[in-house]
């Protein structure tokens, strides 16, 4: 691989190569590390992203699990309590569900309860969101309810570079890292500068500057705003797109600086509107930025609704980018 | 005769039970006297009453429970001489009443407001600029950071009046109506008005206001509204059911006499904030204060006490007002009297029909804590007063 | 360590002192709530003794240890300082657990005492994980995983027999079949009330043991452990025991028959041991008094230590709750 020469040329890949190439990275360089989960062996990861890891690195550094997601999530807690720097992967999130017992009840309280005797060094990586019409059950953006945990820390990349380098960074981290991959992103493509080898997993990014008004989007809603803001440039309109990457500790810093600037702000979110991290940030925005808000606050959620499956409805239920584009445009131009 | 009811001593309170008598029927009783012993939810409690006269009748046993409001007794004032007995009510029940929140300050009407952005609004303040009077640009018309900035700067006429050309907390008038809208609106909705009208004739008191005021600087000379207000204060004495506050279910008296005088503003809207202890001051203090509160509520400055402390309001249209005014209680108040013009009409004087100055009065009265005898002797007293102004 | 009880007079002294260890501490964590300084749940372990103790028997220093809600035998037994759980227990920083457990939560990193876990079930996946990451990294040691009866009839227990057994971990599944969940008996709970089979089924070797008798369940674990050590896969042992006390101390036991638990108390391992080791020459008067004046100095030192220690300080409420590090 070329990065791994250091070359200058940038690379392009999947974020799907960049998660695969994120694994085959921590299963080399530290023998403590494996990774387990429901067809992560020979079928090659539900979404493809362990395909030929197994070969690789063998049954005992990539585990398939019977289906049992609180026994293995449980498992990977306490060999993390011990020692291991396991990476389990939850088919779906929807599916975590059936481990949230281990989750929140030991990996989120253990290191706080124990008086800090005892650290959960684990990652849990989960396919999250919609777009792929798979129906209510397999579609869902829970990430804003784990964010509602103290003691996790919830990572959603959004872009190939996050995808490639933010496992490494929670796997180094001593605490309970969740981390979001979006279902539609597998297939984005993307290049990697070649200068950079890590990134950190405590900041929102500003992925386009701007002076009119934020977009806070993160997971599948980057690309949709990013859009929205060449839509909005095309108006004369100078929107900031933020990328959140980090759901919790949410950077209160930076998404205050970049309102402080524009007194305005979008945020799109695909989880349902009620109690979503969209709604926590609106919070905060009215709490602490109160006096520098020059306009409302604009949400743009999933509709209340389950996903549903045919492509039109989980359209329609889904934030799009006509959505961004409209909500920023009406706070900037009313008229 | 007046009711001695349950009173309310705290906000949980619903009722309570009476374990001792402390008055028997013909006991005198004094305000401050405490006439009985109530066990509520919190523990026993000394319970005091707040008028003068007689016990007239016991309505609680020893032991019965009886809501808030409920009648206890039946007092006789002085002078009074107990009348045929109406057969004693059922205690009433106790329907608790939020109270209405003090005026102006606290209620807003989001679709009149001129909106403006926290942030503009904050600009604004530091620019001297008072952005309700911008055009706004903003969502649905706000007033934005952009408005406030494109704003031409204030002269400094303007810089200097904002903050004293309106009241301390700085109320608009738009917001003023809107908590004169709810203020009237709940108190037509909850309060049982009863109306009694009386005509008083004013030759005496016109008369002895001329002579005094013949023989001083004009700064120093009496309005006749302060010897109506002087007047007012004393026949409150005499009728407490009139002065104090429905709330909670029961009425409760005040003990202080402090007189809402209602003033109609220049920008429109109306205040009535309070004149303190009527009762004791005399009638040149009254005067002071009334000038005072009047300059200050047009010009800013009232304090908000002043508008949570009335317990009673007298309106008076005035020179060029009407011939009568009926007004609506400003809840938890439980009484208003109407003062109207002073004008000279026929009246029978001595079986001859003469012109004489006369000022209609009319009271305005909570039905649920006073009745209309009550309401007839405030008026008779009103009229008894300003026939001996030297008295006043 | 050997696969076989020797029973000395040391050795039998010695399962009775840590049996009376348990039972005279639990008694004053009884008057400690009554007078308030103990708050929360309290589950108690009376009549449970001989389980903790002989299963604690089979491990070594480099084993490790998950507990439930009812741990105060486990951590006694493991050797975790009582001072420090008195002090867990008034709420104190010196507690094992800073003060922010409780009774439920004792742990103790050097002891590899992970936990009582307050969530039924919860405990045996992170002992599977433990024994997971022991098989690479600290060969030979057992991850002993205690839980009650009730704890079959969660998906938990199934999931985690089933791996343990798939991935031939290293794990002493305890069970301490008290016979009631609470207030549900056994046999309103489980189809199949022999808890051993449902792990017979999972291909793991399954014994049922006399819970009150410690020196049974000692035979039983060091057999269990050696098989363990040995890297056949994890073991599981099925203890009959009953519980003397209330389920926690707001509890009327309507459940139950004083006449089932005067039965059940004849047969209280406490006494039957004592009686034993007197008959067979291996404890004296002298002897047991001095045991049990010792074991009472040990309270009276823990509960002063309790006394004196400090309420952790506010401002740390969040400390640990995200670590700077992982602890070595």
């Amino acid at each position: 691989m070329n990065a791994e020469k250091g070359t200058a040329a940038p690379l392009r890949m999947t974020y799907r190569e960049a998660c695969r190439q994120a694994i085959r990275e921590a299963l080399a360089g530290d023998p403590k590390t494996f990774i387990m989960g429901e067809d992560v062996g020979l079928y090659g990861g539900c979404y493809a992203v362990t395909k030929g890891l197994l070969e690789e690195f063998g049954p005992m550094r990539v585990r398939d699990t019977p289906l049992a997601e609180s026994a293995f999530v449980g498992a990977g807690i306490g060999a993390a309590l011990a020692g291991m720097r396991p990476i389990v992967e939850i088919m779906t999130c929807n599916f975590s569900l059936l481990a949230l017992d281990q989750i929140l009840n030991n990996a989120a309280t253990i290191s706080h309860m124990s008086g800090g005797q005892f650290a959960v060094p684990l990652v849990i990586r989960m396919a999250t969101g919609a777009g792929r019409q798979l129906a209510a059950q397999h579609s869902h953006s829970l990430e804003g309810w784990y964010a509602h945990i103290p003691g996790l820390k919830v990572l959603a990349p959004a872009t190939v570079e996050d995808a490639r380098y933010m496992l490494k960074a929670a796997l180094n981290d001593p605490n309970p890292v969740l981390i979001f991959e979006h279902i539609v992103l597998y297939n984005a493509e993307g290049e990697l500068d070649p200068s950079v080898t890590a990134v950190d997993i405590s900041t929102a990014k500003v992925r386009r500057p701007g002076r009119a008004v934020t977009i806070l989007a993160y997971g599948n809603s980057l690309p949709k705003a990013l859009q929205a803001a060449d839509e909005l440039a095309r108006d004369g309109i100078d929107a900031e797109v933020i990328d959140l990457r980090v759901l919790r500790p949410l950077d209160n810093a930076t998404i205050f600086q970049s309102v402080t600037k524009t007194r305005r702000c979008v945020i799109v979110d695909e989880g349902w509107k009620s109690g979503s991290i969209s709604a926590e940030i609106a919070a905060r925005l009215s709490e602490d930025l109160f006096f520098e808000l020059d306009a409302p606050i604009r949400r743009i959620c999933s509709r209340e609704a389950p996903i549903p499956y045919a492509a039109h409805l989980e359209a329609a239920a889904l934030p799009q980018m006509p959505h961004i584009v409209d909500a920023a445009r009406r706070l900037v131009r009313p008229a | 005769m007046s009711d001695f009811v349950m009173p309310s001593l705290g906000a949980d309170m619903e009722k309570g039970t009476v374990v001792e008598w402390r008055i028997k029927p013909g006991s005198a009783v004094k305000r401050g006297d405490v006439v009985a012993v109530v066990e509520t939810l919190k523990g026993a409690i000394e319970v005091e009453i707040f008028e003068e006269g007689t016990v007239a009748e016991l309505i609680a046993k020893e032991g019965q429970e009886v809501p808030v409001g409920g009648v206890l007794a039946r007092i006789t004032r002085p002078g009074e001489t107990a009348p045929a007995q109406p057969a004693p009510q059922p205690p009433l029940p106790a329907t608790p009443q939020p109270k209405i929140p003090p005026p102006i300050i606290s209620v807003t009407a989001p679709s009149a407001r001129v909106k403006v952005s926290p942030a503009a609004r904050r600009r604004a303040a530091e620019r001297g600029i008072d952005p309700d009077r911008l055009t706004g640009t903003g969502i649905d018309g706000s007033v934005t950071l952009a408005d406030v900035e494109a704003a031409p700067a204030p002269t400094p006429a303007e810089a200097a009046l904002p903050k004293a050309a309106k009241p301390r907390w700085g109320f608009e008038p738009s917001e003023m109506r809107q908590a004169i809208a709810a203020a009237v609106s709940r108190s037509k909705r909850e309060i049982p008005h009863y109306y009694l009208t009386t005509t008083i004739d004013m030759s005496a008191a016109l008369h002895w206001l001329q002579a005094y005021n013949k023989e001083r600087l004009p700064d120093k000379r009496l309005l006749p509204a302060v010897l109506a207000l002087k007047a007012t204060a004393k026949a409150l004495r005499e009728t407490p059911q009139l002065n104090g506050y429905w709330e909670s279910g029961a009425f409760r008296a005040m003990e202080r006499i402090n007189i809402g005088w209602a003033v109609s503003l220049r920008g429109g809207g109306l205040i009535a904030p309070a004149l303190r202890d009527v009762d004791r001051m005399t009638l040149p203090e009254v005067m002071a204060a009334l000038r005072d509160l009047v300059a200050r509520a047009r010009g800013g400055g009232l304090r908000s006490s002043e508008l949570t402390d009335p317990t009673f309001t007298v309106t008076s249209l005035g020179d060029r007002g009407a011939e009568s005014v009926i007004g609506v209680i400003y809840p938890p108040q439980v009484a208003i009297l109407g003062l109207g013009r002073i004008s000279k009409r026929p009246w029978v004087v001595d079986n001859q029909v003469a012109a004489r100055p006369l000022m209609a009065a009319s009271l305005s009265a909570d039905h649920r804590a006073s009745d209309g005898h009550t309401g007839g002797l405030f008026l008779d007293a009103l009229d008894r007063l300003l026939q001996e102004p030297d008295a006043l | 360590m050997s696969d076989k009880v020797h029973l000395d007079r040391d050795h039998g002294q010695h399962l009775l002192r840590e049996m009376l260890r348990i039972r005279r501490f639990e008694a004053k964590c009884v008057e400690l709530y009554q007078a308030q300084k103990i708050r929360g749940f309290l589950h108690l372990y009376d009549g449970e003794e001989a389980v903790a103790v002989g299963v604690m028997q089979a491990l070594d220093a480099r084993d490790a240890v998950v507990s439930t809600y009812r741990d105060h035998g486990h951590a006694l037994a493991r050797g975790v300082d009582m001072g420090s759980l008195v002090a867990e227990m008034y709420g104190k920083v010196e507690g094992c657990s800073r003060g922010r457990g409780g009774s439920m939560h004792f742990f103790d990193r050097a002891k590899r005492f992970y936990g009582g876990n307050a969530i039924v079930g919860g405990g045996l996946p992170l002992a599977v994980g433990i024994a997971l990451a022991d098989k690479e990294l600290r060969a030979g040691a057992v991850t002993v995983c205690f839980f009650g009866e009730g704890a079959a009839g969660e998906g938990e227990f199934h999931e985690s027999l089933n791996l343990a057994e798939l991935w031939k971990l290293p794990v002493l599944f305890v069970c301490e079949n008290n016979l009631y969940a609470m207030g549900v008996p056994l046999e309103e709970a489980e189809a199949e009330t022999d808890i051993y089979r449902k792990a017979a089924a999972y291909r793991t070797p399954a014994e049922k043991v006399d819970g009150m008798d410690p020196i049974a369940v000692e035979a039983a674990a060091r057999r269990a452990a050696a098989s363990i050590r040995s890297g056949n896969g994890p073991y599981f042992l099925e203890c009959r025991t009953y519980r003397f006390r209330a389920h926690s101390m707001f509890d009327a036991q309507l459940y139950r028959t004083k006449e089932e638990v005067e039965l059940w108390k004849k047969r209280d391992p406490l006494p039957r041991l004592q009686t034993w080791l007197v008959e067979n020459n291996m404890l004296s008067e002298e002897e047991l008094r001095r045991m049990e004046s010792e074991i009472d100095a040990e309270i009276v030192a823990a509960v002063a230590f309790a006394e004196a220690g400090q309420w952790e300080a506010i401002e740390d409420l969040e400390r640990f709750v995200l670590m700077d590090e992982a602890p070595e």
